[in-house]
């Protein structure tokens, strides 16, 4: 591979965000309008299209860019390029692919250039604190998401990467330890989910998670655990909105008992929150939050 | 497109010439979003996904053929298009696919 794609696919392996902009349709060559720039319709060639005696770039053509660097390949066209690579650095911004229309010298407004910008964010980020088997298999179901996860413990004995060899991270350490390290690294994408279900580790762990910008933050335990675990977050100084913020139970309610029905359970809900369907979540309901032996 | 990359990587380091097809337009519901990508080389093996099932053997057959012809094309499927009525898209959604062969 080399090109464009080659560039691509470097970024994909170190999780750098890069947008790929393909020309995917030209409008048909012009029937005989020139807008006296002097160049002259050629003869009808498939890929060598030209609108308003302006030559067209080639189906297929591309641009990669990555912030930080300069702009890889080219449409034909300075001023069209310009325009494009705009256009892509907005997507890359705001995270999605696009399609745009050009005139052939990046003109608004016009048709003759159809270009599809293919964005490619990093992936997502999963934190897991707590290293036992609900997190093998949380491990499991994020990374057939697309996850990158990562699982921190304090407890070295546990937090092995044998023990978890799908996770791109394991760290032993105390969880509001390594928070602080990649806090800033965490945005509305990320999730959080506290597993560890002992107070020791999971209060610390949820005070500084919740000085995060993350999306999700679950914290696991029967709603028993996590009544205790309210009243030593609110001795703690943690105000009730941040609590609020807790998913805990965590996961939605379809009655999930084994760890890979929990971990499908969990993903379901960080799903959900994420699109703003609705799931029922075992926060909002009440009761045991399992239902029987199935 | 991520998932395709490492299997047109090998297929073009095996000397094998290979097409890519990518979604890139849905107009209503439709499978997958743009993005999702299918490659086929020269010997008809394929990487990848475009659809729900529903258009992948019609995808196949249009990147074989730009592999022939050369030159990249804009594939439309769905319902409301009489040719691709019989591979049309179940969902009642139109796709438009790019195919283009790969320089290698």
């Amino acid at each position: 591979m080399n090109g464009p794609l080659a560039v691509v696919q470097d970024c994909l392996r170190a999780e750098n965000p890069v947008a790929l902009a393909t020309v995917i349709e030209l409008a048909p060559a012009a029937g005989g309008v020139t807008d006296g720039a002097g160049l002259e319709p050629t003869a009808g060639g498939v890929t060598d299209g030209v609108s308003g005696g302006r030559p067209l770039p080639p189906l297929g053509a591309k641009l990669v860019v990555r912030p930080d660097h300069e702009p890889m390949g080219s449409l034909g066209d300075p001023d069209l390029d310009r325009v494009v690579i705009r256009d892509i650095q907005g997507a890359l911004a705001g995270g999605q692919s696009v399609i745009r229309r050009y005139g052939p010298r990046g003109e608004v407004g016009r048709s003759d250039v159809t270009v599809f910008i293919e964005v490619f964010a990093p992936p997502r980020r999963m934190l897991i604190f707590g290293a036992v088997d609900f997190t093998a298999a949380l491990v499991r179901v994020a990374k057939v998401l697309g996850y990158h996860v990562t699982v921190c413990d304090a407890r070295p004995v546990f937090a092995t990467p044998a023990r978890f060899p799908e996770a791109d991270d394991v760290v032993a350490d105390w969880p509001h330890r390594h928070l602080a390290k990649v806090a800033d690294q965490l945005g509305p994408e990320d999730a959080i989910c506290v597993l560890t279900h002992d107070h020791k580790f999971d209060v610390p762990a949820l005070i500084a998670a919740l000085e995060t910008k993350v999306g999700y933050l679950g914290a696991m335990g029967s709603r028993g655990t996590h009544e205790g675990r309210v009243a030593r977050l609110l001795a703690e100084g943690v105000g009730p909105d941040a609590i609020r913020r807790i998913m805990a139970p965590i996961g939605i309610d379809i009655g999930a008992r084994t760890p890979e029905e929990t971990a499908v359970s969990i993903c379901a809900e960080i799903i959900s929150l994420r699109t703003g369907a609705t799931a029922p979540s075992l926060r909002d309901g009440t009761g045991p939050i399992h239902h029987g032996v199935s | 497109m991520k998932d395709v990359l490492d299997d047109i990587e090998r297929w073009q380091g095996a000397g094998h010439r290979v097409a890519l097809a990518r979604v890139v337009d849905v107009i209503g519901s439709g499978p997958r979003a743009p993005g999702a990508a299918m490659a086929v080389n020269d010997r008809g093996e394929v990487a990848g996904s475009v659809s729900g099932g529903c258009v992948e053997g019609a995808v196949v057959a249009e990147a074989l053929d730009v592999l022939v012809q050369g030159e990249p094309r804009l594939c439309t499927f769905g319902y409301s298009d009489e040719e691709a009525y019989a591979v049309g898209l179940t969902c009642g959604g139109t796709i438009r696919i790019f195919v283009e062969p790969l320089d290698s």
